[in-house]
């Protein structure tokens, strides 16, 4: 009937996935209007995919962790399993900590605003979570841990009784706020053991004690910040990624590429700068830079022209040059004054096993094989209906806006946002056509072309939908006459392990599964 | 209602802030736990101290570190070696934080504490805890267990030994590269102690894992290992096991390995011996001395003395000389830079002929290098070359290169420059400096920067201290004393300045009859800065002059400055007639 069920049928393709809403965080009532701290601008899944991490313009990192596989015991989840085997990744929120501040730069009269622009996980250990968060400038490492709440009682000094010796006496003064005293039984005979000019008895003084700490059961994530790695970049950071050593990481902002230890946050050194002698001879920055998941000499990075490079960090301190140059070599049938604007990559990311990298241009979609660099694998038309409509875009700068992309996985499918709170998911396995198209609400098939087999779908919804295959070559989509620029879907990242995106709609957060 | 009586009071405050919310008051008691220690005896602090700090170790990471320290010296508190084992258990979760400053304190200590255990402790508790931590859940444990191996090795049964080299080895393969750099770096520590026979068996197959390990943080740490290694093999072994792995190393794709192993190479010579080190070591340096990259060539060119000293002088002037004369005129300034600063050293090794023949044209070249650093370099180690060929060689291209620097508008130049005139001056002798540096002398004096005066000011008396106080008298005591009629106030004052440096060297003759005249007018001066500075000078000058000078001249003009209209002149005047009196009540 549809491409998607002729590829099913053929049983060598991965079936098309039916996509389903999950959950919603943050979800706005009719007409309620956003609050631009709370817009979302950054969103990321660990490695193990059971927490999520969103920024937002506030400056504030938000927590979540997967309920699912953690408190069913595990025959209970066998059993559950049985009964529902589309168990699906389900989050609640966990905790919430300021990362960043307003900031302002007096040598250079900047302000410096305390957007989230990246957040990257690092390392799990002893069981504390620790993650990278970043605004323009400045990097922070942070733990985020379980504390159990405690309690401090049985103290030698009792501030609330002045002794003679009231010097003394001062300096113990802040116990009294946490202190609760609890009656210890004064000995009898205090003052037998003591004398005047104060020796220590070799047995020990019995009278001292050692105050009793209490834990409650209750725990509370506690934030903190580790590290802050600062005064490194002139210009924006668009990108930091962690190596695969578990001691390093670069961060990345238009001209240069700096790599870090994460254990010292004093200096970094510079590996890519791009920055000409001259400014006026700049034709070209940094837009997103990755580490490779497992090599830990080689990174990419993109550029606004539209060019991804590979470059090894054994071959020199300094790796101006690249090792390896993917570039679009086919030339765009039309040429035009947005040609070059629209090239620039905005995210690129590694698949899972390094070999391939998705980049994301303004309007497609690319899937790249870092062992073929004479053009990309595979190139998918994320909003190509917009074509015509360039020249507005440019007018509300719209054109400049950074689209995120992610990949499953299983490295099958790749997903990117576009306008109108849509996003788009493509199978990139050979021959697979599938390609569907989401919106951020509770009800992501709204505007999805649909089959007329499929129950439950009001009559407008009929009417208005267009076969899948049509809409790309007439260019009339689903949402063509609906589209709005203000409504944008930047930020979006595929679970690792399981088929579920997290997406974020201005200031909310909408998770799907399949 | 606990209550404790004074004389203890102290002591109970520093067992409360244990807990107390400011971190300060923390540091303060965990820093004096010997004291609660002995306040609380031998056996409290075992049975409740102890324990308590165990349970207590989520504190933030100042107060870990400072616990960490403090446990490793703490085996008399708990009652001696015999109770040395209840010391482990907190120092165990210690070795687990992730704050790596804390862990490595935490396995220093562990170590110390481990060395001085009864075999029989060692067995029972200690070997247990390196196997707990090394089958840690997290990194952090298995990281801190690599560095206790060679601690429970000793000492242990043949069975447990087994047991630890087959864990040490899984360490080697561990997941975690962090385990795996752990276990690299500590891997010549671990060897030291085990027995030759498993040495090639099975400490040098872990060797070989690690030298071929992905990661290239792992494989720069393996190189230090060679040296370790190759210290405790034969010398055959050594040359068979080892030295492949260095050749290797020394052409790995990884710069930072190369570099590693330009850093150590000459350290390796030495386990190899000289005959590889002829053969194939001395190719290898070469390779790495020609290297594409330049943080290769600088590390390389830093340890060229070092290298040569293993190498007769033959092989030296054969193989090394061609490839310094290349680095003299390298591209990188830095590598150039990193040459000058040894270079001057091969001159004791090469001997008086091959430096005339070979050095001097390349100490020349250097001398006249575009940057500063090159130039300051070679003149910072001059003393090493004047030994062997003496100096009038280089005189003639020495002294334009002084004068350059001395005359750079980086003022942090001219600052190092200023540093080595007193090592010029004893190096190319009187006559010399008088004709030619003298003059370089006075004009810093009146350098636009005030660091620079300063230290020309420190510069005279460290000359006058060389030369003698005679030559001093002559050369640099009018020229000084000229200025103090010079119309910009800083520079008068720097005359203060030098006086007060030069005085102690001059003594006392010198300074009442030439300096205090000076002074005394200056104090009639009229800028206030220059009067309250004349009267600290008065001061510094009392202990250097007769009683008799303090009584005439020197308080009539204190007793002056102390009406003086200014309250900065009559504070400092004030302070320095305190000071007369003081000493004058002191002899009485």
């Amino acid at each position: 009937m549809n491409g998607g069920d002729e590829v099913g049928g053929s049983g060598k393709l991965p079936q098309p996935l039916d996509w389903r809403f999950s959950q919603v965080f943050g979800e706005r009532s009719a007409g309620e209007e956003v609050q631009e701290v709370d817009i979302i601008s950054a969103i990321e899944f660990d490695k193990s995919g059971d927490h999520l991490a969103t920024g937002d313009r506030g400056g504030r990192v938000v927590l979540f962790e997967r309920t699912d596989s953690k408190n069913a015991s595990g025959a209970r989840r066998d059993l559950e399993g049985t009964d529902y085997p589309l168990r699906h990744p389900e989050f609640r929120y966990k905790t919430e900590f300021q990362s960043h501040e307003p900031e302002f730069d007096y040598l250079k009269s900047l302000e410096i605003e305390e957007k989230i622009n990246k957040i990257r996980w690092s390392q799990t250990a002893n069981g504390a979570l620790f993650l990278l968060s970043t605004n323009d400038k400045t990097i922070k490492f942070w733990k985020v841990q379980d504390k159990k709440i405690k309690k401090i009682c049985d103290i030698n000094t009792d501030s609330s009784r002045t002794l003679g010796n009231g010097s003394a006496a001062s300096s113990s003064n802040s116990n009294s706020t946490n202190a609760c005293l609890t009656n210890g039984g004064l000995p009898d005979k205090v003052n037998n053991s003591l004398s005047n000019d104060f020796s220590l008895p070799p047995g020990g003084i019995p009278l001292l004690r050692l105050p009793v700490v209490t834990a409650s059961h209750e725990t509370s994530p506690v934030a903190r910040c580790r590290r802050v790695y600062t005064h490194a970049h002139d210009y924006h950071i668009n990108s930091i990624s962690n190596n695969s050593d578990g001691e390093t990481f670069i961060s990345a902002d238009d001209l240069r590429i700096n790599l870090w230890n994460l254990e010292i946050s004093n200096q970094s050194f510079n590996i890519v700068d791009v920055k000409p002698a001259n400014m006026e001879d700049l034709t070209e920055v940094i837009t997103s830079a990755e580490f490779h998941p497992t090599h830990c000499n080689t990174l990419a990075y993109s550029s606004s022209k539209g060019s991804i490079r590979l470059i090894d960090l054994r071959q020199s301190a300094l790796c101006d040059s690249h090792s390896k140059l993917f570039e679009d070599t086919e030339t765009p049938s039309s040429r035009s004054f947005f040609t070059e604007i629209i090239a620039s990559v905005s995210d690129i990311k590694f698949a899972k096993e390094g070999r391939y990298i998705l980049s994301r241009d303004y309007m497609t979609l690319k899937l790249w094989d870092i062992n073929m660099d004479s053009g990309p694998v595979s190139t998918f038309q994320v909003h190509e209906h917009l074509r015509p409509k360039l020249c507005d875009l440019y007018e509300n700068d719209s054109i400049f806006d950074k689209f995120e992309c992610c990949l499953s996985g299983d490295g099958l499918r790749v997903a990117s946002g576009s306008y109108s709170n849509l996003f788009r998911v493509f199978g990139v396995s050979p021959g697979s056509t599938e390609t569907t198209t989401l919106e951020a609400s509770k009800n992501p098939m709204r505007r999805q072309v649909t089959t007329p087999s499929r129950p439950s779908r009001s009559l407008s919804s009929i009417t208005r939908a267009v076969r899948r295959g049509a809409a790309e070559s007439s260019g009339v989509d689903g949402n063509a006459n609906s589209f709005d620029h203000t409504t944008k879907l930047l930020h979006l990242a595929w679970h690792p392990t399981e088929n579920s995106i997290a997406c974020a709609a201005a200031n909310s957060l909408y998770m799907y599964y399949a | 209602m606990a209550m404790v009586d004074e004389p203890l009071y102290p002591i109970a405050v520093l067992i409360d802030e244990l807990k107390n919310d400011d971190i300060q008051l923390r540091l303060n008691s965990i820093r004096r736990l010997s004291t609660i220690a002995r306040a609380l005896g031998e056996e409290r602090t075992r049975k409740e101290l102890i324990p308590f700090l165990s349970e207590n170790s989520d504190d933030d990471d100042e107060v870990l570190l400072a616990m960490a320290e403090e446990l490793g010296v703490f085996i008399p508190f708990v009652g001696g070696i015999e109770y040395a084992h209840v010391l482990l258990p907190p120092l165990e979760s210690l070795c687990t934080v992730e704050e790596t400053c804390v862990r490595e304190k935490a396995v220093d200590s562990l170590c110390k504490i481990g060395s001085q255990m009864r075999e029989t402790d060692l067995v029972d508790s200690f070997v247990p805890l390196v196997k707990r931590l090394a089958a840690g859940e997290w990194f952090a444990a298995r990281v801190s267990a690599c560095g206790i191996f060679h601690v429970a090795y000793q000492g242990c049964t043949d069975v447990l030994k087994t047991e630890l080299r087959s864990t040490y080895s899984l360490l080697c393969q561990d997941d975690m590269p962090m385990v795996r750099r752990a276990a690299a770096s500590n891997l010549g520590k671990f060897a030291t102690t085990v027995e030759s026979t498993y040495l090639i068996a099975e400490i040098m197959t872990m060797f070989d894992d690690l030298t071929k390990d992905d990661q290239d943080s792992v494989r720069l740490l393996a190189v230090e290992g060679c040296a370790a290694l190759g210290k405790l093999l034969e010398p055959q072994d050594c040359v068979a096991r080892i030295l492949p792995v260095i050749v290797n190393f020394s052409q790995d794709k990884s710069w930072r390995v190369r570099y590693m192993v330009a850093n150590q190479l000459y350290e390796l010579c030495e386990a190899v011996g000289p005959d590889c080190t002829k053969t194939d070591l001395v190719p290898a340096y070469v390779r790495l001395l020609r290297d594409n990259e330049a943080e290769v060539r600088i590390a390389a060119a830093g340890k060229v003395t070092k290298f040569c000293r293993l190498l007769n002088p033959e092989l030296a002037i054969q193989h090394i000389l061609p490839c310094v004369k290349e680095l003299s005129s390298d591209s990188s300034q830095h590598v150039r830079s990193a040459l000058a600063s040894v270079i001057m050293g091969m001159a004791p090794i090469l001997g008086k002929d091959s430096t005339i023949e070979h050095l001097l044209p390349i100490f020349l070249s250097l001398l006249k290098d575009e940057f500063p650093d090159v130039r300051l370099n070679i003149i910072s180690k001059l003393d090493q070359v004047n030994q062997v060929i003496g100096i009038d060689l280089l005189s003639q291209s020495l002294l334009p290169a002084i004068v350059e620097l001395a005359e750079d508008r980086h003022w942090r130049v001219r600052l190092a420059i200023i540093e080595y005139v007193p090592l010029l001056a004893s190096q190319l002798g009187i006559g010399f400096f008088d004709d030619k540096l003298g003059a370089l002398c006075m004009q810093w004096l009146q350098d636009k920067v005030y660091s620079i005066r300063e230290a020309a000011a420190n510069n005279l008396k460290r000359l006058a201290e060389e030369f003698g106080p005679e030559w001093a008298m002559q050369h640099l005591v009018p020229q000084v004393l000229d200025m103090v009629n010079n119309p910009h106030y800083l520079h008068r004052m720097m005359v203060l300045r030098a006086i007060s440096l030069m005085a102690p060297v001059m003594g006392s003759e010198i300074t009442c009859s030439k300096f205090l005249p000076v002074v005394v007018e200056a104090s009639k001066d009229r800028v206030p800065n220059i009067k309250f500075n004349v009267a600290k000078l008065l001061q510094s000058l009392i202990p250097i002059v007769d009683q008799s000078v303090v009584d005439k001249t020197i308080r009539q003009c204190l007793v002056d400055l102390s009406e003086d209209p200014d309250v900065d002149v009559r504070y400092f005047a004030n302070q320095a007639l305190n000071s007369i009196d003081g000493t004058t009540a002191a002899q009485s």
